[in-house]
């Protein structure tokens, strides 16, 4: 639960994939080797499908994802770890709480060790600032406290790498503001290796160490935000995902 | 009259009760089979169980005879278990639970295909293997579907009568409210099948209305 930006080191995540969807393909390979990495480009860009085949919820066809020397697919040697092993926490974009479950249900779905109390998290929903509100249904929840439960839950499962889909994308701006501190806090604070997808410049200079800029499914651009991002840079499209 | 008509209706309440069991775990499994895999066959499977719906309940009880007689390929096998499946107390269980079959996958399915994957996706990234996912996000999500078809499997069982009397016979002490009516109406007693009548469609409505409310608010 220490540590600075960059004081930690992080195992590099290898993303070598070629996966077809329709029409679409990717092929992306990229070794990340940064704290917190953000994919950015337009709808239908690749994004989502790049989140979604490292959380094993997508097959690439051929290709392979490490984190570290663990390999989570790997075409050639027919490795493909299913999506409960593999240790990524994943936040999509909808968030998909579990509407059934309050949002202790939620946070604790996940959390390691199997039998651990919310107390053991405590450092988690403090950050977040969750512990008062453990009781309520999700239904209940506005979109800011909304997101910061779906970051918990994942948080909870001590990921060796979180995945979060555009966690912006359904806030207005106000409480845009209010949330980017906490993941800030996140990768500040709990070290957790963050891949970030993201069509909003602001967002990505301000959370990301190293940007990919996705077109069509490959990489048109990677590198620091200050390099990859003009100044006024916008990716485009509005929120959808790719 | 009083004593046979408790009589029966208790029976048939207690048949159609285990039947209902006995076709849930198959009800449910090939229901979320049909709405989340795709395999080879499963259109074939999802025509095979909804063909009790629409063959003669006369015809599936004959199949079911030729299946569980002595001699048939799944009383063959129970015969040296002592289990009795013709013209038994179980053999209306077995025509119940078949014919009941149908009604509750269709339900069970659109409950299961009507329920986000997106949430089984996610439980999976939160280190849930496929059986904690169904027990904890699929069968909870689809509940009320779940509960709905449940009902409607279970008042189709009340008013089973085909296949029943194929398999079962119409023996005195093993007669459902279906039976005991035909053989009321049969015998000219046309009073007691009629109070039998008013008893079937009393349970059918509850049935029926409660089924439509779960279905409705799912």
């Amino acid at each position: 639960m220490t540590g600075s930006r960059g004081s930690i080191a992080t195992a590099p995540v290898v993303i070598d994939i070629r996966l077809r969807q329709g029409s679409f393909t990717l092929d992306l390979r990229e070794t990340i080797d940064a704290r917190t990495v953000a994919l950015f480009g337009p709808s239908g860009s690749g994004k989502t499908t790049t989140l979604a085949a490292v959380a094993g919820l997508r097959r690439p066809c051929d290709g392979t994802i490490r984190i570290g020397n663990r390999a989570l697919f790997d075409h050639a040697r027919r490795i493909d770890v299913p999506p409960h092993d593999r240790r990524v926490g994943y936040v999509p974009q909808d968030l998909a709480l579990f509407p059934h479950l309050d949002v202790r249900g939620n946070v604790m779905y996940g959390a390691r060790p199997r039998d651990a109390d919310v107390q053991t998290h405590a450092p988690i929903l403090e950050l977040l600032e969750i512990e008062t509100f453990l009781d309520r249904p999700v239904g209940s929840l506005s979109g800011g406290e909304r997101q910061r439960v779906a970051l918990a839950r994942a948080l909870m499962t001590e990921p060796d790498l979180l995945l979060l889909d555009e966690p912006l994308a359904a806030l207005d701006a106000s409480l845009r503001g209010r949330i980017l501190p906490y993941l800030e806090r996140v990768r500040d604070e709990l070290g957790t290796p963050m891949l970030y997808v993201s069509h909003a410049a602001d967002e990505v200079r301000r959370v990301a160490d190293r940007v990919i800029v996705l077109d069509n499914g490959r990489t048109a651009r990677a590198g620091s935000p200050a390099d990859v991002l003009p100044a006024d840079a916008r990716a485009g499209a509005p929120a959808g995902g790719g | 009259m009083t004593a046979e008509l408790i009589e029966v209706t208790g029976f048939t309440l207690l048949m159609a009760a285990l039947a209902t069991l006995v076709m849930l775990p198959p009800g449910i499994a090939i229901a979320w089979f049909l709405a989340r895999r795709e395999f080879v066959g499963s259109s074939l499977v999802e025509t095979l169980v909804s063909l009790p719906l629409v063959v003669p309940p006369v015809a599936t009880g004959l199949l079911l005879l030729k299946l569980f007689g002595r001699r048939g390929p799944v009383g063959g096998l129970l015969e040296p278990l002592g289990v009795e499946v013709v013209f038994t107390w179980r053999g209306v269980v077995v025509a119940m639970a078949v014919m009941g079959l149908p009604l509750l996958i269709r339900a069970a399915r659109a409950g299961f295909e009507q329920a986000d994957r997106r949430y089984e996706e996610v439980a999976a990234t939160l280190g849930a293997r496929p059986w904690r996912v169904f027990r904890t996000i699929s069968l909870p999500l689809a509940r009320r579907a779940l509960l709905a078809g449940t009902v409607l499997g279970f008042s189709r069982a009340i008013g089973e009568f085909g296949a029943t009397i194929m398999l079962a016979g119409a023996l005195p002490g093993a007669r459902t409210l279906s039976v005991a009516i035909y053989r009321n109406a049969e015998l000219g007693r046309d009073t007691a099948a009629m109070v039998m009548i008013g008893v079937a469609v009393a349970i059918g409505f509850a049935a029926v209305h409660l089924s439509n409310r779960l279905g409705a608010s799912s």
